[in-house]
């Protein structure tokens, strides 16, 4: 736990300190006491800072919402994204381009389409797979990953009917980005992962309990399919908001839960904090080597977090199987 | 303690079980016999509240189970069925589970109360010795005995047992069934328990159901439940049902094919 919160305060240190303009640590404190006026505190408290927080509520509730459905479906793959959240968000987001509404309302309109088209996603795969009052998971995960395809392909569709200057906007939202101007959204976006990580919580000895199977979480005296539904409905709030403000960021919700697991063991009740930390520092450590790395061009946070993510998963699951440890989740 | 009455139930549409009478007293061991698909599992099941109603009622201590809440029956009755975790968890971890329809509202960490009676109940079990092992490094004996060891940190009153003995070698099957008898004669606790081995169900049991495709055919005490005619009729199989010289119980003696034949000729 104390290692996770270091890991977060100093990615957010970093974060602060690096970029074109270089600001050491130790000189932070004399800037903020001198106030407003200076370019150095501008560019900590007006650029910097709402994009930690920003980074902070995202990488928290991607990592939070993979940890939820990983107990819910007992499967290691499912991620925030394999509910096909994402592609209906995408879609909605491109759709919104496409139309010009988003030169209309700049700073609302996007994420507003964005989150409408993951709701009008979740919306039908919540529903067909509701009979007679129980929720069918396996149902669930492959009605989601349909979803998820054909939202794609419509939005291949979109991209190649589309003009030029379409086509960037969109592709550089899909590949999302923590860049947000309005502070009210990052707020927003803040205060419900973090609401939902209390929720969550609530919930932890059932998951617990889940993580045994259902018919044994029965046994237990948990009602499975209350419990199955609001993990569900939680989880895809966290991914909806989460997509339409920064986009499709890919892998945090992945292996982020992967790591905490590995590193705490199965016990929700430490795993859920743990991973809303670690990935809320994992995703500031790498959106700003995304923003330094090849400076000033900004590369697209999500390759950062997939290339780092995907090296990182691998060297210690290597290192586990070597050691000779078994069973990750 | 139990009392089901014209219970018919089952999954989806199809009924699986038709019109079940049968009551299991407070301090009974009772075992539940007969052939694969004859619905014993899903007779268990009912009692938890896992299958749908068509008809009929089901009490337990003089209440419906309907009107009861998942954790008000979780405190109550306990099942050990034939899932063992998958997950990567110690023993003690695993145990402590039991405690979770104990649980408060907003508690989310076991007392030292809670801690204190699953080691009792991992006492009780043997299973203190290999508490910190890993389910996945622990044998199937005594993954079977953790299963019992977490339904018994329930404090249930009712223990319900799904076949804890399959494939396991005689050693632990007894040891398995001398403890359940333990409990229930020691403790007092009411044992209902789905059995294959129908000498076993014979030498521990007090009194012996006997299903046949979704109905009770019969109940009673081992030598009246196990006599070679409803077993041959219910299991269509030739069987020889001779006595335990030492228990003076009823065993059933299988006869293969060929040796029918000789008989025969």
């Amino acid at each position: 736990m104390l290692l996770a919160v270091t890991f977060l305060l100093a990615a957010g240190l970093y974060a602060l300190s690096s970029g074109s303009a270089g600001i050491p640590v130790s000189r932070m404190p004399s800037i903020i006491r001198e106030g407003r006026g200076s370019p150095e505190f501008s560019i900590l408290l007006d650029i910097r800072l709402p994009r930690i927080l920003l980074g902070f509520a995202i990488g928290g509730a991607l990592s939070l919402a993979g940890v939820i459905l990983q107990g819910m479906f007992r499967n290691p793959l499912v991620e925030p994204y394999t509910l096909g959240i994402s592609g209906g968000a995408a879609l909605g987001a491109a759709l919104c381009i496409v139309s010009g509404i988003n030169r209309l309302f700049p700073d609302f309109s996007m994420p507003l389409f964005g989150f409408l088209g993951a709701f009008i996603v979740v919306l039908p795969i919540y529903v067909t797979n509701m009979r007679s009052g129980s929720l069918n998971t396996d149902g669930l995960l492959l009605t989601g990953v349909m979803i998820s395809f054909i939202s794609s392909s419509l939005v291949t569709l979109i991209l190649a009917i589309s003009r030029t200057e379409h086509l960037q906007s969109i592709v550089f939202w899909i590949m999302g980005s923590l860049e947000e101007p309005s502070w009210a959204l990052i707020l927003i976006v803040a205060s419900v992962s973090l609401l939902c990580l209390a929720l969550s919580y609530l919930f932890s000895l059932d998951m617990n309990a889940l993580s045994l199977g259902e018919e044994e979480a029965a046994h237990l005296g948990i009602d499975v399919e209350r419990t199955k539904k609001i993990l569900f409905l939680l989880a895809a709030l966290l991914t909806g908001i989460s997509v339409s403000v920064a986009g499709i960021i890919g892998f945090v919700g992945l292996v982020v839960p992967h790591f905490t697991r590995m590193i705490t063991g199965y016990d929700h009740r430490t795993l859920l904090v743990l991973s809303f930390i670690t990935g809320a520092g994992f995703l500031i450590f790498c959106d700003t080597l995304a923003r330094t790395i090849v400076s000033p061009v900004e590369l697209p946070v999500g390759v950062i977090t997939g290339i780092l993510g995907g090296i990182l998963f691998v060297y210690v699951l290597g290192k586990r199987l070597r050691t000779g440890q078994t069973g990750v989740s | 303690m139990i009392e089901i009455r014209h219970f018919t139930g089952g999954y989806g549409s199809k009924p699986v079980l038709n019109d079940i009478n049968f009551d299991v007293n407070r301090g009974e061991f009772v075992g539940i016999i007969g052939p694969n698909g004859s619905g014993k599992t899903t007779l268990v099941r009912t009692i938890v509240r896992l299958v749908r109603p068509f008809g009929g009622t089901i009490h337990f201590e003089g209440k419906d189970i309907r009107h009861m809440g998942f954790k008000e029956l979780a405190r109550k009755v306990a099942v050990v069925s034939q899932s063992p975790p998958v997950v990567a968890m110690t023993v003690k971890e695993y145990v402590l589970l039991g405690r979770v329809p104990h649980y408060g509202k907003l508690q989310f960490f076991e007392t030292e109360q809670d801690v204190r009676i699953a080691e009792r109940a991992m006492a009780l079990t043997d299973t203190l010795p290999f508490k910190d092992r890993y389910i996945s490094e622990t044998s199937g004996g005594e993954i079977q005995l953790a299963l019992i060891a977490r339904a018994l940190t329930q404090e249930p009153s009712l223990l319900i047992l799904d076949e804890p003995t399959a494939h396991l070698d005689i050693t632990h099957q007894v040891s398995i069934l001398d403890l359940m008898r333990r409990l229930n004669r020691e403790l007092g606790l009411t044992i209902l328990i789905v059995l294959h081995d129908l000498n076993l169900a014979s030498e521990y049991c007090d009194r012996i159901v006997l299903m046949d495709r979704g109905r009770i055919r019969k109940t009673g005490k081992p030598e009246e439940v196990l006599n070679y005619k409803d077993i041959e009729e219910v299991y269509r199989t030739v069987v020889v049902v001779e006595r335990n010289p030492l228990s003076l119980k009823p065993f059933v003696l299988i006869v293969p094919e060929e040796v029918k034949k000789k008989c025969e000729r």
